[in-house]
């Protein structure tokens, strides 16, 4: 598999379909794990990055559930492609910078992610499409298991995995879920919605995980505790938030839907109007009408359209990807060219 | 009154912390006074997560600057500098100060999850033997000679269980 076979396929996460996917993207579990007794990747010397990175590439391709992965080392790789992993949400952007020790390993499938030398010296995740975080887990948990045949994992019984930062210590798992709210963003109720997250212990994020703005009414929960609770308890807790807060955003739809049905038709359809039509896009202005013609789909009201065509071209049309497909840099005002093509041509099918 | 750092000089400067909503009251002398402003002043200036770091129950003892991890030589001070640690052993040698700051951040110090496949089982028990050890050692200080008994009988069982295990396998 080479790097820009991925853009022939679309992700796991991407079909659009598993269970409440018309609130739900995706879910998603990490695990940090770091070597016995070895410098964290921020305090190792050179040579200590270089001897990590040799010793879990090769725990990674002979462990049962990773073996098939392919590994890509991040220094071989250009600005783009790295750019063109995170807008696939298999690799963080902290992974993306000072590129030295570094690699990714990948299945063909792209469920499984890992990120070598980050943070910690592993960083696992398993991706799956809908809310379905439990399933997550039993993958993950598996993949865990056969890694930790190869390798000898830093782990004390009272506080469990450690980590570079105290924050992950513990299970050194965080699950999150990528939300697509438009109905509480639009009865403006969201800010009371996170408000109460915040208070509970929870993080939100945008689209891009850690440091990124919420854009196209798309959230990201995940769990801030990794010590005192169980994975399995964890899991639960954010299942029984997710749930709620998917529950609020249904009753919104209804409520928009049953005070003023004209209106929420017009500006989906209008949404799509200038979708169909444009000529010139950027991506913040196609990630917002998107954003809408998705909610078209989800109430019923756009037959004709698939989920899964709406979520690829959330990625599709990012900057890297653009690139990618014309196998050139493109300039700021050309990708917003090359982009309105693009969603014309997948919208007209 | 003596100084409540030193406990040499005579105590003429007396602070009041609020710290979790605990008022705690120090009397201390000039010289570690100055001392505990300038700790005070730092911790003000470091980030947040190295802000927690720092505890009043240790600010006062200059051990914490001393301390420094023999495996990776990451010393507590630059922890708290950076909000990382360097390797897996610095949790072992600053075990004592991280305790507080994973109840802080965590709102507990006691991992419930999961456990390597490989090495998991064996370490459990040699670190519950050593942490009694560590408990009884603690008891006998302090003259706790009640508490030193009831763990000497539960290292004595913990022992016995093992050797039966020995003598089978």
């Amino acid at each position: 598999m080479q790097l820009d076979d991925l853009l022939n396929h679309s992700s796991e996460w991407l079909k659009g379909t598993g269970p409440n996917s018309d609130v739900v993207i995706s879910s998603r579990i990490r695990l940090a794990r770091n070597l016995n007794k070895v410098a964290f990747p921020h305090w190792a010397s050179k040579k200590q990055g270089e001897r990590t990175l040799q010793i879990i590439q090769e725990a990674i391709l002979r462990a049962d559930y990773t073996k098939k992965t392919i590994i890509f080392k991040l220094a071989d790789l250009d600005s783009v492609d790295k750019q063109f992993l995170v807008e696939r949400h298999l690799m963080s952007l902290e992974h993306a910078q000072k590129p030295n020790h570094k690699a990714i390993a990948i299945d063909n499938e792209e469920i499984i992610s890992i990120m070598i030398n980050e943070e910690d010296h592993i960083r696992m995740q398993v991706m799956q499409s809908g809310f379905n975080l439990f399933e997550a887990w039993n993958i993950i948990n598996r993949i865990d298991d056969s890694l930790a045949l190869e390798l000898s994992f830093a782990f004390l019984p009272e506080w469990g995995y450690l980590t570079a930062c105290p924050t992950n210590t513990g299970t050194g798992m965080r699950g999150s879920v990528m939300l697509h709210l438009p109905a509480l963003v639009m009865t403006r109720q969201i800010d009371r919605v996170l408000a109460a997250v915040a208070k509970l212990s929870f993080a939100t994020r945008g689209l891009y995980g850690e440091g990124t703005q919420a854009a196209g009414n798309f959230f990201q929960i995940s769990n801030q505790i990794s010590l005192g609770l169980s994975e399995d308890e964890n899991i639960d807790n954010i299942n029984g938030l997710i749930r709620q807060i998917i529950e609020q955003e249904h009753q919104a739809r209804e409520a928009l839907l049953s005070r003023n049905r004209p209106a929420l038709e017009d500006r989906i359809n209008r949404s799509l109007g200038i979708l169909k039509t444009a000529r010139i896009i950027s991506s913040q202005e196609t990630i917002e009408l998107l954003s809408m013609v998705r909610v078209g789909c989800d109430i019923g009201m756009l037959k004709d359209i698939d989920r899964r065509t709406i979520n690829e071209l959330f990625i599709v049309t990012q900057p890297a990807h653009l690139q990618k497909i014309e196998r050139k840099k493109l300039l700021s005002e050309e990708r917003d060219i090359k982009r309105a093509e693009i969603i014309r041509s997948r919208l007209s099918l | 009154m003596l100084c409540d750092i030193c406990g040499k000089n005579s105590a003429t400067v007396h602070l009041t912390e609020i710290i979790d909503n605990q008022m705690n009251e120090l009397h201390l002398c000039e010289e570690c006074a100055r001392q505990k402003n300038a700790e005070m002043e730092h911790k003000f200036g470091s980030d947040l997560l190295a802000g927690m770091a720092e505890t009043e129950k240790f600010a006062k003892e200059k051990e914490t600057v001393s301390v420094i991890c023999p495996n990776c030589g990451l010393s507590y001070t630059n922890f708290k500098k950076i909000g990382r640690l360097g390797c897996g052993e610095c949790y072992i040698a600053f075990k004592k100060y991280l305790i507080l700051l994973l109840k802080r951040i965590h709102g507990s110090a006691q991992h419930v999850g999961k456990v390597p496949r490989k090495t998991g089982v064996a370490l459990k028990k040699k670190t519950l033997l050593q942490d009694l050890g560590d408990k009884l050692q603690a008891a006998i200080k302090v003259e706790d000679f009640e508490e030193a008994a009831r763990i000497r009988d539960r290292i004595r069982e913990i022992e016995r269980k093992k050797q039966n295990i020995e003598r089978i396998a």
